[in-house]
């Protein structure tokens, strides 16, 4: 039976990047960090503050700071490059291309404020293709971490894998899911919730959605299982193929556009292993706005309860 | 809309856009109060002296262009905008709200009379050379205003747009820097400092102009200078202070992105008047 979450709130997923980084710091004089002018706001300030002689303040010129990110990153560094995800990957995208994927650098890059959960700011600052762009680079590990506890391992694991790495942070305070014991391997998902009448795929912010959803679906006798993909790439295919095979039906919700996302990429992956039923939530073909982070998630139908009328149309399908 | 070239009109619409300012981001309990305030007398001088536009007829072809490039400033564009009588002045204080047209960026799909949307900083001084351009094409006397802010032009593609403008000579184009000195997380010189501004642009191929950014008087003058100047496009190196009009906020980065309380609000309009 499903495993009651009970979701306190914890941090922000951009704070415990900032808290991790602070501790690798730490613990290797290898870590250096760039910053564009939004330390304050990626908490890499933090790192700033402890260690100067490694931080890299490269002011507003994200696509200057991703080269000279790969050049540290070449030199033999540790290096982070950091700001919110629609600057760096947007104004850096060509420097993430050649400076890192083509020439197989392995620099660590984070982009926080994505999603629409930011809010106020609006669709400038908000970043909704992310996740697309991070995978169209060859070689990437893209993660995408749900709470804190999963960001500050995750972080640390990024730090020592031998690859380049782009890491979704997010604005808004985070519900805890997981507990300080929890094991993160980068390339294997976590499965919360067992069930086999369908399943929950999810990343970041939406995991949470969707464990509520499950909830709401448990009280009508319905067993969802609800599976946190922190690592978009490479995707977890066994768990995936296994989730399809037993449930026979999936339910992909991303805070991302829906049709360039983790669905797509799960849908590669069911089609190639065991084809099922699939609906795919998340953000429309559009642009979203400015408002309260919790009234812009609504209106853009990012909540628990739009999730579940999704789940309801992919339970129609299934059975026929 | 009424335009003026009268020093005491134009000051007091810039008191009443300082207000809006004010009122606007403590309603909203978020947004960018800092750079807002230093561009007021900029904004103020262009929408009520300079600029030929109608807002009665916001797509006239031969309107000259205004792009806020620094989106982030947006509460001074709403007011000067909605004071001019493009957008509705008393839906000012829902900025930031779900539904607003007055969104935390300009944004184009909300209010179509906006050039374009801003909010990405580094690519508006580009876009109004295309529009520069276009107006050549067209042998329209319509000129284009670019606002930039002093940390923005950090940007690698504003040294692009830069380049081309004093080669292909774009005349029909004004960049006015907003230089405030403060970005966000500080002092732009302690982040990474632009000086010789001047010498900078001019070697560029622009015909640079350094002013106080808040005397209207002056900055009538070097809007008139940049128009007459021909072979060349212009920059307005203004002045300014950030926060510009209340104590508290003035050379203060802590404002570039953080909204008064409901007291530090009452505190600001009485320092206004
Ligand atoms: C490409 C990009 N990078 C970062 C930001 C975040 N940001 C918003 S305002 C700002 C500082 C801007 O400083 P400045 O241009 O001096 O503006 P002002 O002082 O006039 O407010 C930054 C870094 C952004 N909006 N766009
Ligand atoms: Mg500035």
């Amino acid at each position: 039976m499903a495993a009651r979450y009970e979701l306190k709130m914890g941090a922000a997923t951009r704070e415990a990047f900032g808290k991790a980084l602070v501790e690798l710091g730490r613990t290797d004089e290898n870590v250096v960090v760039c910053d564009a002018d939004l330390s304050k706001s990626t908490f890499t300030h933090l790192f700033g503050k402890e260690f100067p002689n490694r931080f890299f303040s490269c002011g507003i010129a994200e696509a200057n700071m991703v080269s000279i990110g790969a050049g540290l990153a070449a030199s033999g560094k540790i290096a982070f490059v950091a700001s919110f995800s629609a600057f760096v990957l947007n104004k850096g995208f060509e420097q993430l291309r050649v400076n890192v994927a083509y020439s197989g650098v392995p620099l660590k890059v984070v982009g926080t404020h994505s999603g629409i959960s930011i809010g106020e700011d609006g669709p400038s600052q908000m970043s909704v293709e992310d996740l697309s762009l991070a995978c169209s680079l060859a070689g990437f590990t893209v993660l995408s971490p749900a709470d804190e506890v999963a960001m500050f391992a995750l972080v640390k694991a990024a730090a020592y894998h031998p690859g380049a790495v782009f890491i979704r942070a997010g604005r808004v305070k985070a519900p805890v899911i997981y507990g300080a014991e929890q094991e993160f391997v980068i390339g294997k998902g976590i499965q919360l919730t067992e069930g086999n009448d369908l399943t929950f795929i999810s990343t970041g912010l939406l995991v949470a959605e969707c464990l509520r959803a499950a909830e709401t679906l448990a009280a009508e006798g319905i067993a969802a299982r609800v599976i946190d993909l922190h690592t978009i790439k490479p995707l977890d295919r066994e768990l995936i193929a296994k989730a399809a095979a037993e449930t026979g039906c999936i339910v992909v919700a991303e805070e991302h556009l829906v049709d360039s996302g983790l669905g797509v990429r799960v849908a590669q992956v069911v089609g190639e292993t065991n084809p099922c039923v699939m609906e795919f939530h998340g953000v429309q073909n559009t642009y979203a706005e400015s408002g309260l982070p919790e009234e812009v998630m609504e209106k853009y139908k990012m909540t628990a309860k739009d999730i579940v009328v999704t789940a309801r149309k992919a339970l129609a399908r299934k059975k026929g | 809309m009424k335009k003026t070239s009268d020093l005491s009109e134009l000051q007091s619409i810039a008191r009443t856009v300082r207000r809006d300012i004010i009122e606007m981001i403590g309603a909203a309990k978020s947004g960018h109060p800092g750079g807002s305030l230093s561009a007021v007398e900029i904004l103020v001088t262009l929408y009520f002296d300079v600029l030929q536009h109608d807002p009665a007829n916001p797509a006239w072809p031969q309107r000259d262009r205004f792009i806020l490039s620094k989106g982030h400033a947006a509460p001074v564009l709403y007011s000067v905008m909605a004071e001019a009588g493009y957008t509705p002045k008393d839906q000012l204080n829902t900025l930031r709200r779900i539904g607003s047209i007055y969104q935390g960026h300009p944004d184009r799909r909300f209010i179509p009379a906006l050039e374009t949307s801003t909010g990405s900083l580094g690519v508006g001084l580009s876009v109004g050379l295309g529009m520069a351009e276009a107006a050549r094409l067209d042998k329209s006397p319509s000129r284009t205003y670019v606002v930039l802010g002093d940390g923005e032009i950090q940007e690698g593609q504003i040294w692009e747009a830069a380049m081309y403008a004093g080669f292909h000579k774009v005349d029909n184009i004004c960049a006015i820097l907003d230089n405030n000195r403060i970005q966000l997380d500080g002092w732009v010189k302690d982040i990474m400092g632009l000086d010789p501004l001047p010498e900078k642009w001019a070697s560029f191929g622009w015909h640079v102009i350094v002013v106080d950014g808040h005397d209207i008087v002056a900055l009538q003058a070097a809007f008139a200078e940049a128009a007459a100047t021909k072979g060349k496009p212009t920059i307005l190196i203004a002045n300014t202070v950030k926060g510009k009009g209340v104590s508290f906020m003035e050379d203060n980065p802590k404002y570039h992105g953080v909204a008064p309380t409901k007291e530090e609000v009452e505190l600001a309009l009485k320092e206004i008047g």
